[in-house]
């Protein structure tokens, strides 16, 4: 393969290089969280974890775990770089992107360290194409401190249910309002629009819902503005979690499976818009 | 002037339409030519469409403007010739003259196949303009500059897909080749640098001859790249009209000056002129 057959000694300069032979197993899973020009990405062993903010409010995290590249190799305990997220899906699908089956893109990414850019080498047909773009210094992502001892309410949901309701949410609505209960209506969407108000109800023993675990009945609204870019990530998922903490922050995992099945996680989470008192 | 034909089938008209909002169709006994001459209008790309009327026509009479100039020059906007010809497509039998209405048209008369016995007859009237003798010199065929290297071109589809992404990111775009079969499409920003590699794309035999000696290009180096810079918008729009593979498609560039590319279809020729930018 054109790729492999980069000289040795490039290979030593290299403190991260991942491949795959389908770069769509990149691409896509990084469409579902690109609702911002930056992201900042941040490799470990255990894999790559790309992540986006939106006015310190919205994170949104895509987890590829190490087995799912063809090669992962890292020479420190931890790299992290901020590179232009528009740029680097233009590069990755710089073959069209097109989903001829049996044809797909080769990726190998590179990057050298602090200074660098990243580099990446894509091949499909025997055509090959070298990106090199330019990066920063990664930005402190914010931790919003959600941590599952403190998680009040939690479902899990087949996405199917959510896709319908999310695509035909008001979006003159300015917020989206999530409720949970032990009782009645168990989990709720609301939209509070111009033609009036719009009630999503997903009862706890219905067919989509896969988890029911809701303690305290909470009612929280978040900005829709917000919440609107994790549609990508509903769109492409097969499972969804929506859990809430005790100060009502929500948390959202998405199961995403790539081309070859494997399972990678994306993630949102969203700081409440204002506290509504409880029912 | 007079010209009047039976026309079998031309696309080629919808690419030239993509290409360009108006052109000059010039008609002589043997040839048709679609023609656009480099100005700064246009941002200075010109293109060259020959036809032979052979092919086309079933019949074909011409009579130019005087015996020694028997030819015919008009101003024709392709887009609309493209739209009338294609709600004409399962016509028995069309017929294209030049006439005068209130202006100059290019009237192509279709008859149409109905489920009773009678055609149905439509006609389209095509505003043209006619282009004065005294103007002809601006539309003749572009004399070949003298190339450094001539290359087959990969598939327009994987070009296309490559110069669109490219465009996300850059107005313009480098355009490299030499005589071993490798062409290289760069891009560079402040963002990111982007780079293309073709190999093993062939080149024509003749990309040797290009200049009258044959001195310079037979001591070129096989590897030396002969580099243009174009807009890229350009370029994009040169591969959005295709639509139909062509037999070959060559690129040939003078360093620094111009582009040449030139694709060969069974029957038509289209050559196409991007101007290199500094």
């Amino acid at each position: 393969m054109p790729l492999s057959t980069q000289s040795q000694g490039d290979a030593e300069q290299y403190v991260l290089v991942a491949s795959l032979d389908n770069a769509r197993n990149l691409s896509n899973i990084l469409k579902a969280i690109t609702f911002k020009d930056h992201a900042i990405f941040s490799a470990t062993p255990n894999g790559l974890k790309v992540t986006v903010e939106d006015s310190k409010c919205l994170q949104a995290n895509a987890f590829i775990q190490a087995e799912i590249f063809q090669e992962f190799t890292i020479k420190d305990d931890s790299v992290g770089f901020q590179v232009n997220l528009t740029v680097l899906l233009d590069c990755l699908n710089i073959f069209g992107g097109s989903t001829v089956p049996g044809v797909s893109t080769a990726l190998r990414m590179c990057y050298k360290g602090y200074g660098y850019p990243l580099t990446l080498f894509l091949e499909e047909g025997g055509v090959v194409t070298v990106c090199k773009i330019n990066t920063q210094e990664p930005e402190e992502p914010v931790d919003f401190e959600f941590c599952s001892t403190n998680v009040t309410n939690k479902v899990i949901l087949l996405s199917e249910s959510l896709k319908e309701a999310f695509s035909e949410l008001d979006m003159t609505s300015e917020v989206l309002q999530i409720t949970m209960s032990p009782s009645q209506p168990y989990f709720r969407l609301s939209t509070f629009g111009n033609s009036g108000n719009a009630h999503y109800d997903y009862p706890k023993d219905s067919d989509m819902m896969e988890l029911f675990r809701c303690t305290k009945t909470q009612t929280n609204r978040y900005k829709m503005s917000l919440l609107k870019p994790s549609t990508k990530a509903l769109a492409l998922s097969c499972k969804v979690s929506v859990r809430t903490d005790s100060r009502g922050f929500l948390s959202l995992q998405y199961l995403v499976r790539n081309d070859d099945g494997q399972i990678c996680f994306v993630e949102y989470f969203c700081c409440p818009d204002e506290e509504v008192e409880e029912q | 002037a007079q010209f009047e034909s039976f026309l079998c089938d031309v696309r080629v008209i919808t690419t030239i339409s993509k290409l360009t909002k108006t052109c000059v169709l010039r008609l002589t006994p043997d040839n048709l030519f679609f023609v656009l001459s480099g100005k700064v209008a246009n941002g200075g790309v010109s293109m060259w469409c020959e036809l032979s009327q052979a092919n086309f026509f079933d019949e074909y009479q011409m009579e130019g403007v005087s015996p020694e100039d028997n030819e015919i020059c008009l101003e024709v906007t392709p887009e609309n010739l493209s739209r009338a010809l294609k709600t004409i497509q399962n016509a028995k039998a069309v017929k294209v003259k030049l006439t005068k209405k209130h202006c100059p048209c290019l009237t192509i008369a279709a008859e149409l196949p109905t489920l009773s016995s009678i055609s149905r007859v439509v006609t389209h009237d095509v505003p043209v303009d006619v282009i004065p003798r005294r103007l002809w010199n601006e539309f003749k065929e572009p004399s070949m500059p003298d190339f450094d290297v001539s290359i087959y071109l990969p598939p327009l589809k994987t070009l296309k897909n490559i110069v669109d992404r490219m465009k996300n990111l850059s107005n313009f775009l480098v355009i490299e080749a030499n005589l071993s079969g490798e062409m290289n499409l760069k891009i560079e920003t402040d963002l990111v640098s982007v780079t293309t590699h073709f190999k093993d794309l062939g080149n024509p035999p003749w990309g040797d001859d290009a200049s009258q000696d044959g001195g310079p290009s037979q001591s070129r180096d096989p590897e030396a790249m002969a580099q243009a810079r174009v807009d890229i918008r350009k370029l994009q729009q040169f591969l959005m009209g295709q639509q139909v593979n062509p037999s070959k498609a060559m690129c040939s560039k003078s360093t620094h000056r111009v582009v040449h590319l030139i694709l060969l279809h069974e029957d038509v020729s289209l050559q196409y002129f991007i101007p290199a930018v500094a």
